[in-house]
């Protein structure tokens, strides 16, 4: 694996994301969404806090972050220029993880502008900045697994539809994993809660960063891209 | 840059696309693919590029083979893939550059061979302009450009000039055959005056198998049957079947005459002899004998065409 290789890839996806409307629509229509939460609690309910951020972006994440990967591996099969990608001498993992960095990035500009919030209460009032420094990492890492999880999405199919509803369906499942706790035994309920995204980014967010949340984000992560490189290599089967 | 193929064999599901297909290519030498659509031409060429792997037999390209050492077999081989599929959001340069980079190009390297790509082409009319503004004929040379931007030894194209018109298609082939001087050129294409015109040696596939392989001179020649001449004199008689075949197929070698034309006392047989003679000559002779004029002679050889059908539908 080097560098060299994984950096022109990610270079030309995320070019490819800033020359058509996808990258300037998913940032308008997120900041769009999320200031009217953030501006409705600090006016309507005169209460100034970054809650709303961490509370809903994780949220958002679940349609945005499909619709963003969804075309990565699923266009080049439909176009055939995967076939181009893959004869060059390039391996399929860095392919992969050069699409997966470009739709990374892509988020982190995303939530770039929320950092305006930060800044309009810090105005107002103290900051805690521990919980607010953690809960963008878990952003972060939230978002990195729901790419990686897109990102496979899309290696399974050539129809970018197909793409999106997969890639939403998988994250959906990691999303509410905890939420439906009270109807499983008792035995599961604990396994089910330590799959859930909400409850290792909650642990994160409430200023404490765990090895036990960081691990568990970087092997689903990890494992999620290893099985989109090894959908990839299907075709030599 | 030699590619050495020992039987090789892909299987989709039940479907045999390649069957047990053996062949050597040498430096300097174009070698055609010619086949029916579904013949495996491109299957296997999907292989030697090491997009996929066979299910049975070997490649080896300068020596490597294509499943151990696939990124440094990679990095010699330059692939148009079949129906040129390419970034419709990308302009020419940058395409050219990203092509480039991913072959681990050094940067002032990758300046130099843009620009030489550019010419070789013709691309400078649309170079900042997007692949997907451009027309077909322009796609297929930024194809070409982006197979040769590294300079590989081994040149893999599928169909090169589908696509394209006559003026271009006579460009790219030369561009080809000057190519395939120092390099090893292998392409596919389903039309017959394009393998004459560029191919030193061709294969000819179908079902998966090689059913001829040779020069195309030499494959006209092993699948040539009967000779036939086509003769055409001008002679004041009344019944040519009567006056003038008689004639014609008392030459020794003549095996049959067949009465084409009349007009005017204009008289157009087809002569067949046995395979392998040369009756001209005694044709003529006779011409001049019978005081006849003599308005056309010629030969009907066979053609690449004729040599494909035989072998492409046999079964």
């Amino acid at each position: 694996m080097s560098l060299s290789n994984i950096l022109p890839i990610f270079k030309r996806e995320l070019r490819s994301y800033f020359n058509s409307p996808v990258a300037y629509v998913v940032i308008v229509v997120f900041l769009i969404i999320l200031g009217w939460f953030f501006q409705s609690s600090l006016f309507l309910m005169n209460v100034a806090q970054l809650r709303v951020v961490f509370e809903y972006t994780p949220l958002m994440f679940l349609f945005f972050v499909p619709a963003i990967t969804m075309r990565l591996l699923a266009e080049e099969k439909k176009t055939g220029t995967i076939e181009l990608l893959t004869t060059k001498p390039v391996q399929d993992v860095e392919i992969v993880l050069g699409k997966f960095l470009a739709a990374w990035v892509l988020l982190l500009a995303t939530l770039l502008p929320t950092l305006l919030y930060v800044i309009t209460l810090m105005s107002l009032g103290e900051m805690d900045f521990g919980p607010v420094v953690t809960g963008y990492i878990g952003l972060l890492l939230v978002g990195g697994v729901y790419v990686a999880v897109g990102l496979l999405a899309s290696s399974l199919t050539d129809n970018q539809i197909v793409a999106f509803i997969m890639g939403f369906l998988f994250v959906f499942i990691f999303f509410m994993f905890d939420k439906v706790l009270v109807f499983v035994p008792q035995g599961i309920a604990s396994t089910l809660e330590f799959l859930s995204v909400d409850y290792h980014f909650s642990n994160i967010a409430r200023g404490v960063i765990d090895s036990r949340d960081v691990i568990y984000f970087a092997s689903v992560l990890g494992f999620s891209l290893l099985l989109a490189t090894v959908s990839l290599e299907r075709r030599k089967w | 840059m030699s590619i050495i193929v020992r039987d090789l064999t892909k299987t989709y599901g039940e479907q045999k696309a390649v069957d047990n297909i053996s062949f050597d290519v040498s430096t300097g030498e174009v070698l055609g693919f010619l086949g029916p659509n579904g013949a495996g031409k491109t299957t296997t060429m999907k292989i030697l590029t090491c997009y996929m792997p066979p299910n049975t037999g070997t490649v080896e390209v300068d020596g490597m083979s294509i499943t151990e050492n696939s990124l440094q077999v990679r990095k010699k081989i330059g692939y148009l893939p079949e129906n040129n599929p390419l970034y419709h959001d990308m302009n020419v340069l940058d395409y050219l550059e990203y092509s480039a980079q991913l072959h681990g190009l050094i940067a002032s390297d990758i300046k130099n061979r843009q620009k030489e790509m550019v010419h070789v082409c013709g691309l400078e009319d649309v170079r900042h302009k997007d692949i997907g503004e451009l027309s077909k004929g322009y796609r297929q040379r930024v194809g070409l450009a982006q197979a040769m931007i590294h300079d590989p030894d081994v040149l893999i194209l599928d169909e090169p000039t589908s696509g394209l018109d006559p003026n271009q298609i006579v460009e790219i082939r030369n561009l080809i055959k000057q190519l395939g001087r120092a390099k090893t050129v292998i392409l596919s294409t389903h039309i017959l005056s394009e393998v004459q015109a560029t191919c030193d040696r061709v294969l000819i596939i179908n079902d998966g198998k090689i059913v001829a392989d040779g020069t195309p001179q030499h494959l006209q020649e092993q699948f040539h049957g009967a000779e036939s001449l086509t003769i055409e004199v001008k002679a004041a008689v009344a019944d040519p079947l009567q006056s003038i075949a008689p004639k014609l197929r008392n030459l020794s070698a003549v095996s049959g005459v067949q009465l084409l034309s009349q007009t005017d006392g204009i008289h157009r047989f087809e002569v067949s002899a046995e395979k392998g003679s040369d009756i001209r000559e005694e044709l003529f002779k006779l011409v001049v004998k019978e005081k006849w004029v003599l308005l056309e002679l010629s030969r009907k050889s066979t053609s690449l065409e004729e040599v494909f059908h035989k072998l492409t539908t046999a079964a």
